[in-house]
């Protein structure tokens, strides 16, 4: 369990990160929290030749609120999102979520942008991110430009980031007061990835259902937006039948892994089960 | 592989050395400076035997790089006892509430329930689970420890420790 060897490069600057990641290519990987990175580099599934740590580069640090947005750096680690008063108010299921991730321990290195960056799909936040509508922030060896969390997920641990790119913030548009919220994630024990997961953030008027966003995550190789699903209950008061055709077009994209936390049908069931529950609870917590 | 100097306070006194890269945290601790209180247990990131507290955050030593914690300071089980020798509150209520039976998982789990202490000096037994959900033990089905960490929480908050109702 000794990774193999490499160069450690600790930059001090967003432009000396961004040119060594450059200079470097292939053979270097940013290390964010590396509790996704260095586990693999025990195993030597993943050896790059140079690391080049991002803790010193306090440009990609802090969580700022500008009223409407919400600009967390992609260094700001779960347990600092846990912790903050900012994300309480504003966009409190992203610490609902969080608190799911993995152990404490774990959440004290492992970074919101790591977790969205990586292309993972068993990884909670990138869901998340579509449901919110996030934008990320990438800099590279082309200059700064910013990629919607919609279009960023291409395939699993494949991204828009191009080579020598970094994400450097995550910009949320902050959810309407009042909104309702839920991220329902089935797991087999603490610090497991999610056998299926969802996330809901919907907005009620008069009693039935005025505005709503449905992600799906470790359903796919990607994390997805259940679009139909959440057209299916607009207008509703999610009633039972409701609810199951809302899950039932949720399942209809859903293409999960057969692997340890169970076979392609079992996941989507679950899957769809994850869908309903937080539709109901999301529903239930609207001011 | 080229070596790289690295200096630390480790439990209150400055030390150094000279690391590969891939060294990791808890084979520096207990390799170059002996202290072999802090455990390997899994190797891979779930078991929290080898936590040690890293500039007031708990981590898993087995999955952060010497270099990384260049510069930092470290607190590990052997800085856990008072100045005068004598066992903390924490040490002191592992004690008493038999909050170990093998006492592998120890010095982990001492090390993660004091960084949980400091950040709730009074936490709820579901604090304490929720805290200390990165440790596994394998003999005492956790009650003790829960226990333990509820002794020394009262402790430090001079209180007298009331058994909840079973």
């Amino acid at each position: 369990m000794i990774p193999g060897p490499f160069s450690y490069h600790r930059p001090a600057s967003l432009a000396d990160a961004v040119k060594l990641l450059a200079d470097l290519g292939d053979d270097a990987r940013p290390l964010a929290g590396g509790h996704s990175l260095v586990p693999m580099m025990k195993l030597r599934l993943a050896t790059p030749a140079h690391l080049v740590d991002l803790h010193d580069v306090a440009d990609l640090k802090g969580i700022r609120g500008y009223g409407d947005t919400v600009v967390i750096g992609a260094m700001t680690t779960q347990h600092e999102l846990l912790a903050s008063g900012e994300i309480r108010q504003t966009l409190p299921i992203l610490q609902e979520a969080a608190a799911l991730i993995a152990d404490p321990q774990v959440r004290y290195c492992g970074t919101i942008g790591g977790n969205v960056a990586n292309g993972d799909p068993g990884n909670d936040m990138p869901a998340l991110m579509m449901v919110l509508g996030a934008n990320f922030r990438l800099n590279g060896p082309g200059g700064e430009r910013d990629v919607p969390a919609n279009e960023f997920y291409q395939g699993a641990y494949f991204t828009a980031l191009e080579p020598g790119e970094i994400l450097t913030s995550i910009s949320i548009p902050v959810p309407p007061a009042g909104h309702g919220y839920a991220y329902e994630k089935l797991k087999r024990k603490v610090g497991d990835y999610a056998t299926a997961a969802a996330a809901v953030v919907l907005t009620m008027a008069g009693g039935k259902v005025a505005t709503c966003a449905i992600g799906l995550t470790n359903l796919h190789e990607t994390p997805l937006l259940a679009t139909d699903a959440a057209n299916a209950v607009i207008g509703t008061s999610l009633d039972a039948a409701t609810l199951k055709k809302a899950a039932a077009a949720a399942e209809a994209i859903m293409a999960p892994a057969a692997d340890a936390r169970g076979p392609v049908e079992y996941r989507k069931h679950v899957g769809g089960i994850m869908v309903m529950r937080a539709l109901q609870r999301a529903a239930g917590g609207t001011a | 592989m080229a070596k790289t100097h690295v200096t630390m306070k480790v439990n209150g006194a400055e030390v150094e050395g000279l690391v590969e890269p891939r060294t990791l945290l808890v084979h520096f601790i207990r390799e170059n400076l002996q202290l072999t209180g802090t455990h390997v247990g899994c190797e891979t990131t779930h078991c929290g035997a080898c936590t040690v507290d890293l500039d007031g955050m708990s981590v898993k030593s087995c999955t952060v790089f010497a270099v990384q914690a260049n510069g930092s300071e470290i607190i590990t089980v052997e800085g856990m006892a008072n100045p005068d020798g004598t066992l903390s509150a924490l040490q002191e209520g592992f004690r008493m509430m038999h909050g170990l039976q093998c006492g592998f998982c120890t010095p982990g789990m001492i090390m993660r329930a004091h960084r949980l202490l400091q950040e709730n000096s009074s936490p709820t037994e579901q604090d304490i689970r929720m805290g200390m959900s990165g440790n596994l033990c394998r003999c005492t089905g956790y009650q003790n420890i829960v226990r333990a960490i509820q002794y020394a929480a009262a402790k430090l908050n001079n209180v007298e420790f009331k058994e909840a109702a079973e």
